[in-house]
């Protein structure tokens, strides 16, 4: 068995502030983590791994630093690591991305099944996933729940999908491509033994050079379609806040359901 | 990896790109502009530098003559033979782009026996409707249903191509875009048509829910992009409405398809909080999961649901499903009842379009009150238990 994972870098969007004064993003001190739905990806593979016996590898694009990122996974228990890093990947957009992470998936060769996050905290698209499964031509499970049954020798996979209605149960082929939500898994903590290893690991840099069958037009800023043309504030909320006071519980609830009946929304 | 181009030469260290980067990415070293790895190539800076000192790289520049592209598309998803509410939305926004643009509305039905849904877009303002009715695009599967689309604009090409950012929305576009190489936009809050250059400006949270970003894809054809849904209004269907419908034949058979639904599990008291009218959350403030007993009995007497913040669905409190907020559900009830929820930006960014929004909080100073129409400072524990039984006296009534 080997699964292979996809995760990212992050800056902790919980702890980004906004300078009221300038409107810019004030993002020093903000702590870069693992993207934390790509956690869910990471204990997933280690559990397969576990049942089934195998390895998992996981892989990350993005600037030299984000080798923490995939050391903590080494010290989750990832077998290996590859980060994919140069100038000519920078400023890619979802299609490029995928384009690029897809590449080094092909290079890496055999795998049965490939695990993300259902989306990244700071860009929140979810089009990773499928856009590596579409240039890979494999099968493609988003919001998976629940790995109901996997079987590597038949090559096949019976997965819960969660939707606005329920869940949906999916059986098809392997090599699938997965992306997971928080409640299929509760992912370990890093061990001490895990977090020597990553320590003593080397994680290896893969350029655009390592990735020969990638067309240089179709990588970075040239590989990608959008362009973000404008940034700025979320607009406030207009109108004037009522302050509900009152000399007790009660008398302030009679007050509001007052003006929820006036409002009309109930 | 910063992409930006600096040339200090022409560079008079005026230091006005560094006050216009929106990332913090850019800083005057020994009197020039430097920038590091924030950098995200937004061009942010580039039009406020006096002296045309920074640039960036050149984009792609697609390969086909994007002129040929026509018209705009919507996606009409489909569950059990019912069209899904948030594909009129998106029909309804679709409308408004076609005629800013001069053009014509395409609805897209998939589905089997859905002539009915076929009939709908049209009174929801479709001019045509391509509709796929087979027994194999019954229930939906990513791989006949992109293969289907993609077809589709590979020979009709439109230019803009709108779908509704559900689960099974964003599965697709997200094939559909990478299958087609072109841009795809997730969960825009805005969209509308630049008057001079007629690109579809695509507005969306970033960070979560932090700051906002606008989008666009200039040489790459549909420009795609998925909606949540409640972010634009139901338009009224207009049964006097004329269009037409095409048929059209299935591109895969059912045994070229490798994926099979085999079951569909709905639990008991399954929470739907995206066509909730009225929900009352909890937010760190309960403090437990036996915390929100007090708000699913307000949630009752109301008829609403409960929903969450993300710090009470981390602590272990609920379960995702109630999450409101960037990375959980977007929202727009007429009621949204805050209780114990410090109102923290990537949760606004799922429910600030609420019509009407009430804030029950400890904390005077507490983000939430800034953007509710109605605060009461003070314990959720004695407020809401009141509020439920006044409420319970005078609905009765």
């Amino acid at each position: 068995m080997h699964a292979i994972v996809c995760i990212k870098q992050v800056p902790d969007t919980t702890d980004v502030k906004v300078n009221p004064e300038t409107g810019t993003l004030i993002r020093e001190g903000v702590p870069s983590i693992v993207n934390p739905f790509d956690t869910y990806a990471i204990e997933e593979a280690l559990r397969l791994r576990e049942k089934f016996g195998g390895k998992v590898t996981v892989i990350s694009m993005g600037p030299p630093q984000a080798k923490e990122a995939l050391k903590e996974a080494i010290a989750m228990g990832a077998d290996q690591a590859i980060l994919l890093s140069d100038r000519a990947f920078a400023g890619s957009d979802t299609w490029a991305t995928a384009y690029t992470l897809a590449n080094a998936i092909r290079k890496i060769g055999d795998f049965d099944v490939i695990l993300c996050g259902k989306q990244a905290i700071d860009g929140d698209t979810g089009q990773v996933g499928p856009g590596i499964a579409r240039q890979l031509d494999i099968e493609q499970l988003t919001y998976v729940f629940k790995i109901q049954e996997i079987d590597f020798q038949a090559k096949r996979i019976r997965v819960e999908r969660l939707l606005e209605e329920g869940r949906e149960v999916v059986e098809t082929r392997l090599p699938a491509l997965l992306t997971v939500v928080k409640d299929i898994n509760q992912p370990r903590y890093p061990t001490i033994m895990g977090i020597r290893r990553a320590t003593r690991t080397e994680i290896p840099v893969w350029t655009a050079a390592d990735l020969p069958d990638a067309k240089p037009d179709l990588l970075g800023l040239k590989g990608s379609p959008t362009q973000v043309v404008r940034v700025f504030n979320p607009p406030p909320r207009s109108g004037q806040i009522v302050m509900i006071e009152g000399e007790s519980p009660q008398e302030q609830a009679a007050k509001l359901a007052d003006l929820l009946l006036q409002e009309k929304v109930i | 990896m910063a992409l930006l181009i600096i040339d200090t030469e022409t560079c008079i260290g005026c230091g006005a790109c560094v006050a216009a980067c929106p990332f913090g990415a850019l800083r005057m070293e020994d009197d020039k502009a430097a920038v590091d790895d924030k950098c995200t190539a937004c061009g942010a800076c580039l039009e406020v530098c006096p002296v045309e000192a920074l640039s960036l790289p050149e984009r792609g520049r697609g390969e086909e003559d994007i002129s040929a592209y026509q018209g705009v598309w919507v996606w009409v998803e489909q569950f059990r033979g019912e069209a899904c509410s948030i594909s009129w939305e998106m029909m309804g926004q679709g409308r408004k782009i076609a005629d800013s643009l001069g053009t014509t509305l395409t609805a897209c039905v998939l589905g089997h026996n859905v002539d009915g849904i076929a009939q709908q877009a049209i009174y929801y303002g479709a001019d045509r409707v391509f509709l796929v009715d087979d027994p194999s695009l019954g229930v939906y599967r990513t791989a006949p249903y992109a293969k289907q689309l993609v077809h589709l604009v590979r020979q009709y090409k439109p230019e803009i191509f709108l779908l509704g950012a559900s689960a099974r929305g964003r599965d697709l576009a997200g094939a559909v875009a990478t299958e087609v190489h072109t841009g795809l936009t997730a969960d825009c809050t805005g969209l509308d048509i630049d008057p001079e250059t007629k690109l579809l400006r695509q507005t969306r949270p970033a960070f979560g829910g932090n700051i906002m970003a606008t989008i666009i894809c200039p040489n790459y054809r549909p420009q795609m992009a998925t909606v949540r849904h409640r972010v634009f209004e139901m338009p009224e269907p207009d049964s006097s409405r004329q269009g037409q419908i095409v048929k059209v034949p299935p591109v895969m058979t059912e045994d070229q398809i490798a994926a099979k639904v085999v079951d569909f599990i709905v639990e008991e008291g399954e929470v739907n909080l995206a066509d909730a009218k009225i929900i009352v959350s909890g937010g760190r403030g309960v403090r437990g999961p036996e915390g929100f007993k007090p708000l699913r009995e307000l949630a009752e007497v109301l008829g609403g649901a409960v929903g969450s913040s993300r710090a009470a669905v981390d602590a272990g409190w609920i379960p995702y499903a109630h999450q409101v907020g960037q990375t959980g559900r977007t929202v727009r009830p007429d009621l949204y009842i805050a209780c114990g929820i410090s109102g923290a930006i990537q949760h606004l960014a799922g429910m600030g379009t609420s019509k009407i929004i009430v804030a029950i909080n400890k904390d005077p100073e507490a983000p939430i009150f800034k953007v509710a129409n109605y605060g009461i400072v003070g314990d959720l524990f004695q407020i809401v238990p009141a509020l439920t039984e006044e409420l319970r006296k005078r609905l009765r009534k």
